[in-house]
């Protein structure tokens, strides 16, 4: 009888844990519903080919859309990926196939370290090494902010992704008189490609939302796109200003400007799920 | 240390004998010369020496763990590969020390092939590419028109051009295990070696694969040296001219395969052949 109740309430107990767990999933799961939904619903009434197409229009003038900030972010980007693709790719190969154990567990701790540096810190480096000298925010240095955050992420993923390729396809090749770098280049990467692509799309996700590093770099800009060496808009900065600022009609455009950066980015996320998935098969 | 463990004199064996005229083959392509390799602290093959005869197919038996497959990747220069792999001894091929300082490896390599236990198929490459692989990854640029030949030659040696020449294209992870081992076989041929070093080449295939094998092994000692390293034991009486029998790291017997499975010298030999140990 008493064995029995102790199972009784042992079951008890594991229900409740069940439960526990299944609120906390939910609620996960909930957050990301709520900021869909509430991005969703204030931003879609703005949200016109106008939004996309349209320069912005200055206080008090209906309309105008964020046109200049879309191309801005993807300058931005691109910039960033251009700098950090090469450098982060490369470290991961080092990484992943020539580094000797504790040169590569060194560096991986760097990297680890750099990828956990707050963005706003890496903003006032930019700003520090590239904004004071050059006399002005520019595109550049926002650029270089962005690609310092998107470096250790390419990095680190390109050499997992490397390091699942088997060994065996190593020693095959090896095994026919290939050079180490023909190796890594023609059998190693081509078999890693899918991993690495998942890890570029999730950084550029990642750096296509960050605000922070831009207030101090790319600080904005009414006249829009004008060259590297200028000033220049992006929606997470625009979205930050017009949030704040005190007229009803920015405040609309800041929503839909954020329904159009989640679902920019929720876009991205989908497409490596798509990628990966394909691998899979 | 292993010689305790034994609790006999193991220096006395066979290669090592009076009898110089069983001693090695007639012709070697490969003379090693006390050769022992270490996998960090751990000695995995100490002291062995011997002739690896030219276009004769030569067999290493002996029970898992002894050193055979070390010993085939120290005659390509792939156990240094290996992590805490290291090598001391010498290697010859036509009066050249493989492990002379001024050797690379890879030069090695080209000349000494290797087949894999399991076929290691690259899986992003088309059935054409992986036997031109040898070749593509050495050349800064290669037409796919002058690799034809190579590819057809190889994949015709091997005994595979006439199941897979209407689909030179699919991914060479799309044929079965058997068509697979063979492909890493042309694959090996296509950089024209003059040694293949096969490391239980069939163990994962089933007999009829194995059989192909076999046969593709004979028709290789016209032109090649083949040294295979298996756990079948009528596999290396049926293929090999010479077998060495392998024990703890040490080479223990070495003579013409008639001989070792019928009159072995050394006690320990007759044990594993007669399977009463190992």
């Amino acid at each position: 009888m008493k064995a029995q109740s102790g199972y009784f309430r042992r079951q008890q107990f594991s229900r409740m844990m069940l439960v526990l767990c299944g609120v906390a999933t939910a609620m996960v799961i909930l957050v990301l519903i709520l900021i869909l939904g509430y991005t969703l619903v204030n931003g879609i009434s703005y949200l016109s080919l106008d939004f996309i197409t349209q320069q912005s229009k200055p206080v008090g003038e209906a309309g105008g859309g964020m046109r200049d900030d879309i191309y801005g972010t993807f300058i931005l980007v691109g910039l960033a990926s251009l700098i950090a693709l090469p450098v982060g790719l490369m470290a991961g190969i080092f990484l992943a196939e020539f580094a000797g154990p504790k040169m590569a567990s060194a560096i991986r701790f760097a990297a680890d370290i750099l990828a956990g540096v707050p963005s706003i810190i890496v903003g006032v480096f930019a700003y520090a090494i590239l904004v004071r000298p050059m006399h002005t925010y520019s595109a550049l240095s926002a650029g270089v902010a962005l690609a310092i955050i998107m470096i250790p992420v390419v990095a680190r993923t390109a050499e997992e992704s490397l390091r699942l390729v088997p060994n065996s396809q190593r020693e095959a090749a090896l095994a026919l008189g290939i050079s180490r770098w023909r190796i890594t280049l023609g059998v190693i990467v081509p078999g890693a490609v899918t991993g690495i692509v998942t890890g570029i799309m999730l950084a550029v996700a990642r750096i296509a939302g960050e605000t922070a590093p831009l207030i101090f770099t790319a600080l904005g800009s009414a006249f829009g796109v004008q060259g590297l060496t200028q000033p220049i808009g992006a929606l997470p900065l625009q979205i930050y200003r017009y949030a704040l600022s005190p007229y009803s009609d920015w405040q609309q455009q800041a929503w839909a400007a954020a329904f159009l950066l989640v679902i920019l980015v929720l876009g991205i996320n989908i497409v490596v799920r798509l990628v990966s998935r394909r691998k899979k098969k | 240390m292993i010689n305790n463990m034994l609790g006999q004199n193991i220096k006395a064996g066979a290669v090592d004998g009076e009898d110089s005229g069983q001693l090695r083959p007639q012709k070697c392509i490969l003379t090693v010369e006390q050769l022992s390799a270490w996998y960090g602290n751990r000695m995995a093959i100490q002291d062995i020496s011997m002739g690896i005869g030219a276009q004769h197919i030569t067999a290493l038996i002996g029970p898992s763990g002894c050193g055979k497959s070390t010993f085939i990747r120290c005659l390509n220069r792939m156990h240094e590969v290996s992590e805490g792999g290291r090598v001391t001894g010498r290697v010859f091929m036509d009066g050249q020390d493989i492990y002379a300082s001024q050797i690379d490896p890879v030069a090695v390599r080209r000349r000494i092939g290797m087949v894999f236990q399991k076929a290691s198929v690259f899986p992003t490459m088309s059935i054409f590419g992986n036997v031109a692989s040898g070749i593509s990854l050495t050349r800064f640029w290669s037409r796919r028109r002058d690799l034809h030949d190579v590819v057809e030659r190889s994949l015709k040696k091997a005994a595979l051009w006439e199941e897979v020449k209407d689909k030179l294209d699919q991914p060479g992870a799309s044929l079965s295990g058997g068509q697979q081992q063979r492909l890493c076989i042309a694959r090996a041929i296509a950089i024209e070696p003059e040694i293949i070093l096969m490391d239980e080449p069939c163990s994962a295939l089933d007999p009829i694969s194995t059989l192909r094998i076999e046969e593709l092994m004979l028709e290789l000692k016209r032109d090649y040296t083949v040294v295979i390293v298996t756990h079948n034991m009528q596999q290396a009486a049926r293929v090999s001219d010479w077998t060495g029998f392998m024990l703890l790291g040490q080479l223990i017997e070495y003579a013409r395969t008639k001989e070792v499975f019928t009159v072995p010298k050394d006690k320990r030999t007759e044990d594993y052949i007669t399977g009463r140990f190992g």
